[in-house]
């Protein structure tokens, strides 16, 4: 072997001559790698295949045309974006190729910004300035950013947009879940505009605990508070029977009495089921809470708690001063306080009690607690972050009790810690991490939540737009979120419209909830003895409604202060109240307007002026719409609905103002009955109407 | 010299069993291995088609198929097997059929708009594979947009079916709107007629004037992503909604 490789030295570098002619070969061999490289490179080979691809189309000249061939680049420096995906995907603003399924030649599918101004990889990540496809979409040593996945990719809508992006729904529901699931109670997460994102959630204070409910009902949700309501938002600490029995006891033992809290029994709960199910569909219960129904659907709204069990929760004496003024026990919650009558509490609360499940807490047997487990309790109290949520006596709130989230979108992979198994990527441990976050070690504290597979994908999407790129942005490209509004009316009837909870469901001004109709501009909106009336009794004015305004038991000094307030306060600059009078239109005119009515606009497709022969139920029943609205109001509303309530779904119909005189003419000539039909066949809470309507 | 060889040859040897590594680490990570226990004659859909989903993200409703024998008796312990275009994620992609002989199996469908036809196979006694195909559509930004959109103006009317939230007018109309799947009706109105009648109402185009006009509350890019979420889920499929996702 030695002698051989002697041999061919001698062959090769023997004498000078030799060794200048294999040396100059040898160079110019590793000169012509590059070009060769260059030649044979990953881009050349789909630019050719482009070709041979658009060579039998109708518009291949335009389309060879538009190639310019070799390495393409988009150039922000602004954004910092390099990005030469276009050297391969070469179609991408080729509106004719709709029908090209094969990629990389696609057309990019229609969005609301141009390539040249955002690049690829703002939205798709992946590495912008690598000219090969592994390189480009997959993360190597050298580079970190793999492609994101389609599923997550309305994360990078995100990073721009701070508030609602319509198209973008995924995004949307992730942020509402972060909010909604009390996420950041722990994790503090600082949007780039400088504010910090806030819970919606509102944990109730356990500082009166024992008040209100027993340490066996405490013992059971906190072993599993899915068993109890499957709607809660409570996640499972996943404790041990001894740490569930020693909170509970801690708990108890730590919560003062209020006075006020609890009533003596008055009144005892009465057992009457059919006057409880009465009184509960027409205090309109179900608009906020719901109720699982014999067939297993949830039947109600989302605002207050789910009602299915509360009769194993809480104690008799609690829940009739609760019912009684709630804001007694919490004077922040969502509730309102409904006049309720002494024999109505009775009957209302002997109806929720009968509620029960006789299984939650057969099993639950717990013994006097002992000051150790007292201790211990409290120690596991601490330990869990508890008030992290809740409030509870002598506990401090731990600040940043979770890692923060503000930059989680953009966190290195090599900082993460992956289970065996797992994809190697950022979205991938995020999702993990929120479905089985006790996976990753058992002496995490991250709880167990019961999320579905698309809100885990939601909420992955949410987070992911938590990247630097968000926090370094351009200001000009920063879309912001509407501001909110801390609107608080003011004096007397301010006292009144918290006390019954307006906001829970009505907005004004940019604050509150959205289930009920924007009371911004009512006053200039409605006639002031309609008001009066209907907070006297409500009735709906949506039949396909199955959410309504519950009747409060006002007395006639509260309507009218209320009213007045609301008259006075509540005006549009865009309606003059009293612009338009309120009768003594011509025949003609009302007449015209009918006309109008049933033919050029045909409006009784969703409304119903006339019960025995309309029938449709989109739109607010029209039956009695000229005891109800200002005749301004009608024709500015006839004009232009939008400018009155944004994104409301009446259409504008353009329309001259001779048409809107008209209409306004016949809509105001309306009177209507004492009591249309359709307010009554769906109001007044027969037992069980509400969840009729829900079935259908 | 040898030194130097015997180096190489350890430097090759480790290269080769990286590669080696690597090779059967992708192996590992495929999916386990079912020995079915039964065996059927057919396959059918229990739930789950044609469904709509955003582009990568997962079906609302997972996918479940039954297996049934001869004589149309469910079979337990059959192999279901799911297949699609690459991209597109079954969570499991095989499995064998329960007790009641159905397969369950979460989908994400792939990244681009479009329809996805997916397949799920049995094998027979006799060892040959019967498939059934299901049809699923994914949404792209605009037809994302075209839905929420739907939800909020169209459906109301256009979709006859009611649900908790939304109660259908559908029937309280004279004449009856098409619903947004009636593809044979629905793929002979161009986009631009179609523009014209949303906009314009159903009055202007000699049309039931219980269409209203939505020029003034929709602006021009919102018709437009309504149309191409008419266009998405029409069935059958619109020709312009773009191409369908098979396995060949």
């Amino acid at each position: 072997m030695k002698d051989n490789l002697k041999s061919l030295w001698q062959k090769l570098f023997g004498d000078s001559v030799r060794a200048f002619g294999v040396v100059s070969v040898v160079f110019l061999a590793s000169l012509a790698i590059a070009p060769a490289k260059n030649f044979f490179s990953e881009w050349r080979h789909y630019q050719h295949g482009y070709l041979r691809m658009v060579r039998n189309r109708s518009d291949a000249v335009t389309l060879t045309h538009h190639l310019k061939g070799g390495i393409e680049q988009i150039w922000l420096p602004e954004l910092g974006v390099v990005d030469r995906c276009t050297s391969c995907h070469v179609g991408l603003k080729e509106a004719s190729l709709t029908d090209v399924s094969t990629q990389p030649f696609r057309k990019h599918p229609a969005i609301p910004h141009q390539l040249d101004q955002f690049g690829c990889t703002v939205c798709h990540r992946g590495q912008g300035a690598a000219t090969t496809v592994a390189e480009a979409h997959n993360s190597t040593l050298a580079w970190e950013q793999p492609i994101l996945p389609a599923k997550y990719i309305e994360s990078s809508c995100g990073q721009c947009h701070r508030g609602n992006v319509p198209g973008a729904p995924q995004l949307s529901q992730g942020r509402a879940l972060l909010s909604r699931y009390g996420c950041v109670h722990c994790h503090t997460v600082k949007l780039p505009d400088g504010s910090t994102m806030k819970p919606v959630d509102d944990p109730p204070s356990l500082e009166h605990i024992a008040d209100k409910t027993t340490r066996e009902w405490i013992y059971a949700w906190l072993k599993n508070p899915q068993a109890y309501a499957p709607t809660s938002t409570m996640p499972n600490f996943q404790l041990s029977d001894d740490e569930a029995r020693d909170i509970s006891a801690f708990l108890i033992a730590n919560s003062i009495p209020l006075a006020g809290d609890t009533v003596t029994l008055a009144a005892k709960p009465a057992s009457d089921p059919a006057a409880g199910a009465s009184l509960y569909g027409e205090s309109f219960c179900a608009s906020c809470h719901a109720v699982q129904n014999a067939a297993g659907n949830m039947v109600g709204g989302d605002i207050g708690p789910e009602l299915t069990r509360v009769g194993n929760k809480v104690k008799p004496e609690w829940l009739q001063a609760w019912l009684r003024n709630p804001r007694a026990y919490d004077s922040g919650t969502a509730m309102p306080h409904y006049r309720l009558s002494d024999p109505q509490v009775a009957t209302l609360s002997g109806f929720l009690l009968a509620k029960t499940d006789s299984d939650l807490l057969a099993n639950v047997h717990l013994e006097a607690a002992t000051p150790e487990q007292i201790k211990h309790g409290k120690q596991l109290v601490v330990d869990h972050g508890c008030a992290s949520c809740h409030e509870i006596g002598g506990i401090k709130r731990p600040e940043n009790f979770a890692p923060e989230l503000s930059r989680i979108g953009s966190k290195p992979v090599a900082q993460l810690v992956f289970l065996p198994g797992m994809q190697h990527t950022l979205p991938d441990y995020i999702a993990t991490k929120i479905k089985q976050p006790r996976s990753f070690g058992q002496n995490l504290k991250m709880p167990q939540y019961s999320f579905t597979p698309p809100q885990i994908d939601a909420l992955a999407t949410a987070l992911l737009a938590l990247s630097d790129r968000s926090h370094s942005l351009p200001p000009s490209l920063a879309v912001p979120a509407t501001p909110e509004s801390n609107y608080e009316p003011a004096g007397h009837a301010a006292k009144l419209i918290n006390d019954l909870a307006c906001f829970s469901c009505h907005r004004i001004n940019g604050r509150g909830g959205d289930m009920a109709p924007d009371l911004s501009w009512e006053g200039s909106s409605v006639q002031r003895q309609w008001l009066v009336e209907f907070l006297k009794n409500p009735n709906t004015l949506r039949p396909s409604l199955i959410r309504r305004m519950p009747r409060f038991n006002l007395t006639d000094g509260e309507i009218n202060e209320l009213t007045d307030y609301m008259m006075t306060v509540y005006q549009s600059p865009a309606v003059d109240r009293d612009s338009m009078p309120l009768s003594g239109y011509s025949p003609g005119q009302v007449e015209l307007g009918k006309q109008l009515y049933y033919g050029k606009y045909s409006c009784q497709g969703c409304h119903i002026v006339d019960t025995k022969a309309d029938k449709g139920y989109i739109g607010p029943t029209l039956t009695q719409v000229g005891s109800r609205l200002t005749a301004a109001w009608i024709f500015q509303w006839m004009k232009n609905p939008q400018t009155l309530r944004p994104g409301t779904i009446e259409p504008n119909r353009g329309m001259s103002d001779e048409d809107a005189r008209a209409l306004t003419a016949f809509l105001i000539s309306q009177k209507g009955g004492k009591s249309p039909l359709p307010a009554k066949a769906a109001g007044n809470g027969a037992p069980g109407s509400t969840q009729e309507v829900a079935k259908k | 010299m040898t030194h130097c060889s015997r180096i190489i040859v350890r430097l090759a040897g480790a290269v080769l069993a990286m590669v080696l590594a690597t090779s059967c680490s992708h192996e590992a990570a495929s999916t386990p291995v079912f020995k079915p226990t039964g065996f059927g004659a057919a396959i059918v859909e229990s739930s789950g088609g044609k469904q709509i989903a955003q582009t990568g993200g997962l079906l609302p409703q997972p996918v479940v198929v039954q297996v049934n024998d001869e004589q149309g008796t469910a079979v337990a312990g059959a192999l279901v097997e799911f297949s699609a275009v690459p991209g597109v994620i079954f969570d499991p992609p095989s499995a064998l059929t329960d007790s009641s002989g159905q397969v369950t199996s979460n989908v994400s469908l792939g990244g681009m708009a479009g329809r996805y036809e997916l397949t799920a196979s049995t094998t027979n006694k006799a060892g040959k594979k019967v498939p059934l195909t299901l049809e699923e559509i994914a949404l792209g930004y605009q037809q994302t947009l075209g839905r929420q959109l739907n939800g909020q103006y169209c459906e109301r009317c256009h979709n006859p079916e009611s649900t908790v939230e939304r109660v259908s007018n559908y029937d309280n109309l004279e004449v009856k709107p098409h619903p947004f799947t009636e593809g044979d009706m629905l793929n002979k109105i161009s986009d631009a007629d179609l523009t014209a009648i949303i906009s314009h109402g159903g009055a202007a185009l000699n049309k039931s004037a219980l269409m209203p006009a939505w020029g003034n509350a929709l602006s021009k890019s919102d018709i437009q992503a309504l149309i191409s979420y008419i266009r998405a889920v029409s069935d059958p499929p619109s020709p312009s909604a773009g191409p369908k996702y098979a396995r060949n």
